[in-house]
């Protein structure tokens, strides 16, 4: 029997995979690594969701999600350098739903940074998010790579301080699916201007990693799988040689390469979308690298939702989803092909088909 | 044990294993409910086989007290199970960490004992005989000197396997163990007769209404799954269903570390299991090193449940109404006990009342195949 030794990227995989990983000789895993010091890691947990329905009562299935990440999270080995919370915490943006969400992030063993989501923002514009988590855009190094969190769920001020008789209404204007009412999620001007200044400090050879909710690119508009100003902040981005930029709010994998620029999405801990064309038959722009997740069994609640872990080697990310009740997925930087590639499923014949009609 | 129950599965096992010598092939026959036994190519059955198997299986001289065979935990008077007990009492009255789980339809698992350690019925029962606390043999030579020296052993081996002196080895031990288990196969069921074999009155209302029950709002068919054909009663899978990990929750992260950093062989994983109940109960995460099976164990079988009680891995439950109410609580025994943080996500509060609790055992209780009826009627 091939033993186990420790790696974090055997810890996460399934049994199939761990089993050949395993078998190799150990230093031929090392080898993979060759300069450790340069490497590290992240997790990143995302789109909680966490629901009040009154008194002392939440949602259970989203809590469960949360509550499942965070353990998983805390038993890293090695542990993460940070660990990124991507947004939507809320669902109804209620001081309730943050505190009782943030409680549960609380049990991290680890630093950890925070995304605003749209469900955080819209009921009180991010006021009490904020009086837990701080600043709504900022940026720090980390090991010589340039974090940058952006709040990207911003949109026209009419539409956010004039339209709607209450905050309540808001927030579920912006919450929903296919909504004509709803708006279009954008950085804005001043976080873009912000932004320009920030890059400056920095040299066109430092790896940038960027946190949004919302991708920075467009793929469904109906969902709000969009960032009305992507291009503007992409043109920011374009100097830099390497950069890559990992959203939430979408539930599901999804990946790009636009120029030098990665994108990731994460999955969320509490439910997963379907891909816009499969449900809402409508014309969506879905990456072309993106292989779709493998089909999810409804019985099992947490099935298509998770949290990921994510490597950065010399600057480039690779990201391991860590998928409950599914096959685990690795979405890696191919240097080669200069774009990201899924280890497994990027084969045509090798994937597992989604769910692609109701 | 009754002479008239020798009789039945004697000739269950006669009938499987005739078919399967005379076609080589996996035996056809099966009984009304279940598909046919699943024969390896390299192990066919023949009557022979199944015979010395038996003799393998009940003989005491392969532990170390002499006192323990495989049937003192797997005993055919309790439909193979050691029932009450909770868990297994194996050389000195030493306990192990887990529930003997029965071998009648161990033939239909993918993967054998509750954590699936062990690929094959051929493989499983190598590892019995050197546990510690279950047969406590040093080595397998001591079973090889007495198989390779036993006059009766002698015999059978060289006309089932053509094999003598140190042609026998633990292989061939292990193949004819599995030989007989494979006979032991049990369906027909009053469920069967009324699914499968169209006999209205096979069940009366309540068991009918537990059957609603099963494939629905107790979403029991997930895992303990029904087939147009035939109904194994379990998916093969392993899942966290807040049994034994909810006692332990605060040491799981010591507990899973110390698996991934120490290199268990396979024999120091299987004795670890069964004598640190807290390692045991971290589940399927000892095999696979995966998160999603922390805490998770092989979905069993639900045929004859009513004759092997008690239940769970732990045998920590006693009655099906008791199951029933665990599965209505979302995987907490105890009403208001905390959730485990790796609970599957299949499992959840059902609001099942009273009335449906009883359905849903009254109709576990329709699983109950004809050989095993009068021991139903005992409990």
């Amino acid at each position: 029997m091939c033993t186990l030794h420790l790696n974090r990227r055997e810890f996460l995989k399934g049994a199939s995979a761990l089993a050949a990983v395993s078998c190799l000789p150990v230093s031929m895993v090392e080898l993979a690594f060759a300069d450790r010091k340069k490497n590290f890691t992240f997790a990143y947990i995302s789109d909680a969701h966490i629901q009040h329905i009154g008194g002392a009562k939440f949602v259970r299935n989203w809590d469960r999600g949360l509550i499942r990440a965070v353990a998983e999270t805390n038993m890293l080995v090695p542990k993460p350098d940070f660990v990124v919370f991507g947004g939507d915490l809320a669902q109804l943006g209620k001081r309730e739903e943050l505190d009782h969400g943030a409680e549960m992030l609380d049990k991290l063993s680890y630093k950890v940074y925070s995304v605003m989501g749209e469900h955080d923002y819209y009921l009180d514009l991010g006021e009490y998010w904020s009086k837990l988590y701080g600043k709504q855009y900022y940026s720090w190094d980390h090991k010589g790579v340039h974090f940058i969190t952006l709040n990207s769920v911003l949109t026209y001020d009419e539409w956010t301080h004039e339209r709607w008789p209450s905050a309540q209404q808001r927030m579920l204007e912006m919450a929903g699916l296919d909504n004509p009412n709803g708006s279009p999620f954008m950085v804005g001007e001043t976080q873009r201007e912000w932004l320009k200044k920030d890059l400056a400090k920095i040299g066109k050879d430092t790896p940038v990693v960027v946190f949004s909710h919302s991708p920075i690119q467009k793929i469904y508009k109906g969902w709000n799988f969009w960032t009305e100003d992507a291009e503007d902040v992409q043109a920011l981005l374009k100097p830099f040689t390497d950069v890559t930029v990992i959203y939430g709010h979408v539930h599901q994998v999804q990946y790009n390469q636009i120029d030098h620029i990665s994108f990731h999405s994460v999955m969320a801990t509490a439910w997963p979308w379907p891909y816009p064309e499969s449900y809402a038959q409508a014309k969506s722009h879905l990456p072309k690298l993106t292989v779709p997740m493998n089909r999810a069994d409804p019985f099992f609640e947490r099935d298509a939702t998770g949290w990921q872990f994510i490597d950065i080697s010399s600057g480039r990310v690779t990201v391991e989803y860590n998928l409950y009740n599914n096959q685990n997925r690795t979405v890696a930087f191919d240097s080669d092909k200069k774009q990201p590639i899924d280890k497994v499923f990027q084969p045509v014949n090798k994937r597992v088909p989604p769910q692609t009609h109701y | 044990m009754k002479p008239a129950m020798i009789g039945v599965i004697l000739v269950v096992g006669c009938l499987c294993a005739l078919a399967a010598h005379t076609a080589q092939t996996p035996a056809t026959t099966a009984p009304l409910g279940l598909p046919p036994v699943p024969i390896p190519e390299h192990n066919p059955m023949t009557r022979d086989k199944v015979a010395l198997g038996e003799k393998l299986f009940n003989d005491k001289r392969f532990s170390s007290t002499g006192e323990v065979s495989c049937a003192t935990c797997h005993d055919a008077e309790k439909a193979f199970t050691d029932g009450p007990l909770s868990v297994s009492e194996g050389i000195n009255k030493l306990t192990g960490t887990r529930n003997a789980p029965t071998v009648v339809n161990a033939a239909y698992f993918n993967t054998m004992f509750w954590d699936g350690r062990s690929p094959s019925l051929e493989d499983q029962s190598l590892h019995p005989f050197l546990n510690p606390v279950e047969m406590g043999l040093p080595s397998h030579q001591p079973i090889l000197d007495i198989v390779r020296s036993d006059p009766e052993y002698v015999d059978a081996f060289k006309k089932v396997f053509a094999k003598t002196g140190d042609g026998v080895t633990m292989t061939e031990v292990t193949r004819a163990i599995a030989a007989f288990e494979r006979t032991q196969v049990a369906a027909d069921s009053p469920f069967d007769r009324w699914f499968y074999g169209g006999e209205a009155d096979a069940l009366d209302v309540s068991q009918k209404r537990g059957y609603e029950l099963f494939v629905g709002e107790g979403r029991c068919v997930s895992c303990h799954l029904i087939e147009q054909t035939q109904a194994l009663f379990t998916d093969n899978r392993f899942h966290n269903i807040g049994v034994g990990i909810n006692q332990i929750q605060d040491d799981v992260p010591k507990l899973a570390r110390e698996f991934l950093q120490a290199d268990y062989t396979k024999t120091q994983v299987d004795i670890k299991v069964l004598t640190d109940k807290r390692t045991s109960e971290i589940g399927r995460f000892v095999v696979t090193s995966g998160f999603d099976d922390l805490g998770s164990f092989k979905t069993p079988t639900l045929r004859n449940i009513a004759v092997t009680a008690p239940y769970m891995h732990d045998g920590s439950i006693e009655t099906l109404r008791e199951v029933v109410v665990h599965y209505n609580n979302g995987g907490v025994t105890n009403e208001g006990d905390p959730v485990n943080d790796f609970l599957s996500g299949g499992i959840r509060p059902l609001d099942l009342a009273d009335t449906e609790i009883d359905d849903l055992v009254a109709f576990m209780e329709a699983l109950t195949s004809p050989q095993f009826a009068d021991q139903a009627k005992k409990q």
